[in-house]
């Protein structure tokens, strides 16, 4: 059988390649995403007191690192056995939207919008956010605008930007302050604006990306997503809903503390990207996607005003649930005006300012599971501690993995609908990285393995020999 | 009887202090800066870190400003560039000795070692850090001992000894075996002898010693409350 490797991949969070595996008439027959770092954070979190690990698993990504603060925090709560103040539930939740909105706006404008405004096949060396800036300002501006509001809320409620250290086991660190809440108030609604005009824009490039729209993980699977009572959009709480290709609910309702009953973890000996799977289904038929294209299948509706009219454009794409997850840019991009309408919101409450912020317990459970949403899906944060506090034991399920099995699969069918022969030209790579853009993985999380980003694609024979290479 | 009164020369200044004062004293008392890190004022003087070494004219050797008396005529020199080196290095030893990770440390921005590692431009370690597995001891229902971030100052050992008279702390073993314990090696939540009170825990320079409970940068200690304790207790005893 013949192989083709794309190493490193590109423009995605970690590093990465590629197998395509060719049958001896030429045709791709397999695809593997290859994830080949390491970083060992189950294991070295060990021993360490419990209080520590919203800074610890912080640790695993300089983009999400509020995102694992809150799964962090969750699960430390329930050890602490604690309700935390209301008001801090709520500054949470504002630190996890702002944080959805500056990964969203750096996914969609830094990383994928080169593809869809230069094109899959413009010339490497300026397809990318610097070339895009030469030739739209504007919409350069915009996206780094978009982001830099994001960071700014995480910074006004949490110090800094990155790595802040304002989530704690029980609550968060300090209360909001008045001027605080006035200068995002202020912003948000240029920033609503903002996201309306990029939304309605790129709703009418829809069209020339038909092709795209076709073969870019584009099969039935399930989806997995947080949802609550209301059937709204759910980030920091709820409970886990799984949903068919149909939009039916095959499991609803879901206790995060019962996670390991519907999900399974599955190893392959050639990647450290472990593959989770819908556990009644098996493995590997219990492949389902995670993310924002997930959870805008499987809400009832976003509940805020205007991601709902945008909802029900995006609705009109399918019958049932989006299934190319190509469509995940939109529904990122519905996302990112719903999280600043709910911001919005959320900073009009009443109590919002209020001062008790943290609630103060020693250890009485000895187990605790913190589910959230981040940017790129559920993300499961699940400890065991020892009467003293000290962590005996740690797992964490990151969106990437969640989404391991549907990216192998995607892969394969672009690489089947785009690999006329068996050699290797720079379009076909792209096309098969942005399929995993869609993606949006970020594999420094979810292998919990460090590293820049870069890409190669190998093709090997059916006798395993290197037939062509090509390396970016 | 007032011991007398004796003038010296430090880094190129006169300056005068009673006879029973150390080169440390009096060149803070003259607003001389010189490094330290196991001194703590209120407590005796251990003189095991060696940051405060300083040249002597006539000495060849350098000499801990902790414990060096003053002398009529001494001319003490606090800052040169082998002494710049030699505490740097001192500095970088430390922490290629234990796991000190300020980013996620519940000390940072509040840590002694922290703040020498930028007085001394320290952005990198030069030697190899030796990565000990050590564990945490979570057992007392107040307070953590993370010898991971222990220097062993022994500044805990001390203030239990000296101030609240109790000696729940002690070193065993030798050299880079060394280990504070409590109670001759027993978990802290079964030291008998331990009153609770936290002094080790304000006193300590880094994160070893802390309040439990206490998440990323959240230290506070309040290292300056010695001298207050001290004085208060000489008037009771008066």
């Amino acid at each position: 059988m013949q192989q083709i490797t794309i190493e490193p991949v590109s423009r995605i969070e970690g590093h990465a390649s590629i197998r395509l595996f060719l049958d001896e008439d030429g045709r791709v027959q397999d695809a593997r995403f290859q994830v080949n770092q390491f970083r060992g954070f189950e294991q070295f979190m060990v021993g360490r007191p419990f209080f520590e690990m919203p800074a610890l698993t912080a640790r695993t990504c300089g983009i999400c690192p509020v995102s694992h603060e809150l799964a962090s925090a969750k699960a430390c709560d329930q050890l602490l056995a604690v309700t935390i103040p209301a008001v801090a539930a709520k500054l949470r939740r504002l630190l996890n939207l702002a944080q959805l909105i500056q990964s969203h706006a750096l996914s969609f404008f830094y990383l994928t919008a080169p593809d869809l405004l230069l094109g899959m096949d413009h010339p490497p060396e300026t397809r990318n956010f610097f070339g895009l800036a030469a030739i739209d300002p504007q919409f350069a501006r915009d996206g780094i605008r978009l982001r830099q509001f994001g960071q700014q809320v995480i910074e006004r409620l949490a110090g800094r930007r990155v790595h802040p250290s304002w989530v704690a086991p029980g609550g968060v660190n300090s209360p909001l302050s008045a001027p605080a809440r006035e200068a995002m108030l202020a912003e948000l609604p240029e920033i609503i604006s903002l996201i309306q005009a990029h939304l309605n824009r790129f709703k009418q490039t829809l069209d020339r990306h038909q092709e795209h729209i076709r073969v870019f993980a584009h099969f039935p699977s399930l989806f997995l997503g947080l949802t609550n009572e209301a059937g709204t959009l759910e980030h920091y709480d709820g409970r886990l809903r799984f949903i068919n290709a149909d939009g039916a609910p095959v499991a609803d309702d879901l206790d995060p503390g019962a996670y390991q009953q519907a999900i399974g973890e599955a190893v392959e000996p050639w990647t450290y990207l472990k593959s989770t799977y819908y556990l009644p289904h098996g493995y590997p038929q219990g492949m389902y996607r995670v993310g924002p294209l997930a959870r805008l299948n499987l809400a009832d509706r976003c509940g805020t005003e205007l991601a709902d009219q945008h909802l029900a454009l995006f609705r009109a794409l399918a019958s049932g649930p989006a299934l190319s997850t190509f469509h995940a840019h939109y529904a990122r991009l519905i996302e990112t005006l719903y999280a600043a309408e709910q911001i919005e919101r959320l900073l009009a409450e009443p109590d919002i300012l209020d001062q008790r912020v943290r609630a103060v317990a020693g250890v009485n459970n000895l187990e605790g599971v913190g589910i959230a949403e981040a940017p790129r899906g559920t993300l499961i944060h699940h400890y065991k501690v020892n009467e003293d506090g000290l962590i005996e034991w740690v797992n964490l399920i990151i969106a990437t993995g969640h989404n391991n099995l549907a990216m192998q699969r995607g892969i394969l069918q672009a690489a089947q609908h785009f690999l006329d022969n068996a050699t290797l030209h720079e379009g076909l790579l792209n096309r098969i990285e942005a399929v995993i853009r869609t993606f949006d993985p970020c594999l420094a999380c979810s292998t919990h393995a460090v590293g820049a980003m870069p890409l190669t694609i190998e093709l090997i024979g059916p006798d395993g020999s290197l037939i062509d290479r090509i390396r970016r | 009887m007032t011991a007398p009164i004796l003038t010296l020369t430090i880094d190129g200044r006169q300056v005068s202090g009673l006879a029973s004062e150390t080169v440390l004293q009096v060149a803070r008392e003259n607003g001389i800066a010189i490094p330290t890190l196991c001194f703590l004022e209120g407590l005796s003087a251990a003189a095991s870190c060696r940051l405060c070494m300083v040249e002597l004219e006539g000495s060849p050797r350098l000499h801990p400003a902790c414990i060096t008396p003053i002398q009529e005529g001494l001319v003490v020199t606090t800052q040169s560039e082998r002494l710049f080196n030699y505490r740097r290095a001192i500095v970088q030893l430390l922490f290629s000795e234990r796991n000190h990770v300020c980013a996620v440390c519940i000390a940072n921005g509040h840590c002694e070692l922290q703040e020498l590692a930028k007085e001394f431009d320290i952005d990198h370690i030069a030697f190899p850090c030796r990565h000990p597995a050590l564990e945490v001891d979570a057992s007392h229902n107040r307070f953590v001992l993370d010898h991971n971030r222990c220097v062993l100052c022994t500044r805990c050992v001390r203030v239990c000894d000296e101030i609240e008279g109790a000696h729940t702390w002690d070193v065993k073993n030798r050299g880079i075996h060394s280990q504070i314990v409590a109670d001759l090696d027993t978990p802290w939540g079964a030291a008998a002898t331990c009153t609770g009170c936290g002094k080790c825990v304000h006193v300590c320079p880094t994160g070893a010693l802390a309040e439990k409970g206490k998440s990323m940068a959240e230290v506070r200690q309040k290292r300056p409350f010695l001298p207050y304790l001290v004085a208060n207790r000489a008037e009771e005893r008066k």
